[in-house]
């Protein structure tokens, strides 16, 4: 499958869970925001021999993926694009740091080998939380918890309008492409005597879209800003988001002590 | 480039956030003041084409391999420099949530990798400068293929230096940068055709659609006095105060002296150089940045000031005498 078609398929499939009806789709989205970025703070603020600590961390996505019924297989290919660089840094590692930190029965394991694992483990975390993050909160709602928090709402909109026409863009693309390899067979990408043309011309319709639904969208109110329904915290999102601080917190100050 | 959140400790995480956050905050406000409701519009829509155009491949002549757009450079050359980093920040969160293409914790270094140096260092240092009186196919190739690399370029050191900060990788910074900079070197150049081809096109069709053609130069905010009075400011603080925290260690030459010497000022005999020594006794005021004759940090501090008021002076001298001689030459011109 080509690409473009991957990632629209991917964004198909994410879409398609945020219509689902789950509870932790149905907690408010600044929690689980909050919830998922103080776990990934907490994962990365830790030693790279501090491996123990970092094991007992994997029950927030075990449980985001068991609970929330969500495909493990859909969060690790999500690796795949972090994954390179994060190897790079990391393999070379047991070659400079030799020495020994940690003996398993006779065995003896250098810190390099042990900071490579904390630093694997960390991107895995890192990848999962934000999956569960996305998997259970649209981007509408999750614009809703940034402007909570005052993140201006000129950035809110663009990630809203970004998100809005990012499909549509993406399946003129993939009809741009097609429509190339149909006239280009078995030829890999788009030739660069066709770059300015094809490119450029689909920018010049982008630009003048863009006008139309300027313009759609004073003719529907537009002031400046989205109009939202207010989402109001609900007990459960409460006792969700201090339960699960107060984990980190236990697992980072006590446990890892 | 996009850095995963386990290559970044979270003091590099909130340092670059900071950063990153005060780069918004100046754009928001540039934005606003430009007063243009049809922008913001435009922003989503260019924002959503750049994340849907990195997704094509651009086949690379000889090689078999292929390249994508450069996003920075092509918003803030369309955008404009506040615009477009906005923009940028809308795509690098939308690509990590969706994607998981970047971290949420990393997001402040990513902006500040991609966004920033392609926005403000692409679009003000290396766009605007070379497209103030207008715009040619030429120069349209020269400022895409420099602002891609150059901002790819620091980019990619930037990666470098926030995970060697993060102290997560045991790679040594030689090691490290030797394997970041050549790659990016390729990517940037690449990225830069590319670019420069979108760009080519649309001056052609749409010339209006570029930002930063054929503008002359504005009156600049800071008058002569102010930025001087500034720039003195400046220079004496950071001579005056951050001096009293030079280290006492011996400089990098002075080490490898003593290292190779077992000295780290050498002995130099012969006519010449005792006359060279004895001007340079009568001449400097303060012999190894302190006071003549005195240990006191005073002198130190002092020195500091005065080398840096020097520089300045001297600076503000090399402009002067630069703009002077380049005017007498356009005079001798017209006549």
């Amino acid at each position: 499958m080509d690409s473009i078609e991957k990632k629209l398929h991917e964004f198909q499939k994410i879409q398609e869970l945020w219509q689902r009806s789950h509870w932790m789709n149905d907690l408010h989205p600044l929690g689980k925001l909050l919830v998922s970025v103080l776990y990934i703070f907490t994962v990365v603020s830790f030693g790279k021999y501090e491996m123990a600590p970092l094991i007992l961390m994997s029950a927030y996505p075990i449980f985001g993926f068991i609970v929330g019924e969500l495909s493990i297989r859909q969060g690790i290919y999500r690796m795949r694009l972090i994954l390179p660089l994060v190897i790079f840094v990391g393999i070379l590692n047991p070659f400079f740091d030799t020495d020994i930190v940690l003996y398993i029965g006779e065995i003896g394991v250098s810190g390099g080998v042990i900071s490579m694992l904390t630093l694997m483990l960390k991107g895995f975390y890192s990848v999962l939380a934000a999956y569960i993050l996305i998997a259970t909160t649209s981007i509408e709602k999750l614009c809703q918890a940034l402007r909570m928090i005052h993140v201006p709402k000129i950035i809110v909109i663009v990630i809203l309008l970004i998100e809005r026409y990012f499909y549509i863009m993406g399946e003129e693309a993939d009809r741009i492409i097609t429509a190339y390899k149909l006239r280009a067979p078995r030829q890999n990408g788009i030739h660069y005597s066709a770059w300015g043309t094809l490119v450029g011309m689909w920018l010049i319709r982008s630009m003048d879209r863009a006008g139309i639904v300027y313009e759609s969208m004073l003719l529907r109110g537009f002031k400046g800003d989205f109009d939202q329904e207010k989402i109001k915290a609900k007990p459960i999102d409460i006792v969700y988001t201090v339960t699960w601080i107060l984990i980190f917190v236990i697992i980072r100050h006590l446990i890892a002590l | 480039m996009h850095m995963a959140d386990a290559l970044v400790s979270p003091a590099v995480a909130g340092t670059m956030y900071v950063l990153s956050t005060g780069a918004a905050a100046y754009s928001i406000k540039q934005v606003r003041e430009e007063n243009d409701p049809k922008k913001i519009p435009v922003m989503g829509v260019m924002g959503a084409f750049v994340f849907a155009t990195q997704m094509l491949n651009f086949t690379i002549p000889g090689t078999g391999s292929s390249g994508h757009l450069c996003g920075g450079m092509m918003l803030s050359s369309l955008l404009g420099p506040y615009a477009g980093f906005l923009t940028m920040i809308g795509v690098l969160l939308v690509q990590c949530l969706l994607f998981a293409d970047g971290g949420l914790l990393a997001l402040g270094c990513n902006v500040w990798n991609m966004a920033f140096y392609g926005c403000f260092i692409g679009a003000l240092l290396i766009w605007k400068p070379i497209m103030k009186k207008g715009a040619t196919r030429g120069k349209i190739l020269l400022a895409s293929i420099l602002g891609c690399v150059l901002t790819l370029q620091l980019g990619a050191f930037s990666v470098t230096l926030e995970t060697l900060a993060s102290g997560i990788t045991e790679l040594p910074f030689g090691v490290f940068l030797a394997t970041m900079q050549p790659i990016h070197l390729a990517i940037g150049f690449v990225e830069g055709l590319i670019t420069a081809a979108v760009l080519i096109f649309v001056n052609e069709a749409r010339p209006e659609l570029l930002w930063g053609v054929g503008e002359e130069k504005k009156e600049s905010k800071l008058s002569l006095k102010t930025t001087v009075i500034v720039l003195g400011v400046a220079a004496a603080i950071c001579g005056g105060i951050v001096s009293l925290f030079a280290s006492a260690f011996p400089d990098g030459l002075e080490w490898s002296m003593e290292k190779v010497a077992g000295t780290t000022e050498l002995e130099a005999r012969g006519g010449a150089y005792a006359i060279a020594d004895s001007i340079q006794s009568a001449t400097s005021l303060l012999p190894d940045y302190a006071f003549k004759n005195s240990e006191a940090a005073a002198g130190t501090s002092f020195s500091g000031i005065v080398g840096a008021l020097v520089v300045v002076a001297i600076l503000v001298g090399a402009c002067y005498a630069f703009r002077f001689f380049k005017k007498k030459g356009a005079d001798q011109q017209t006549v």
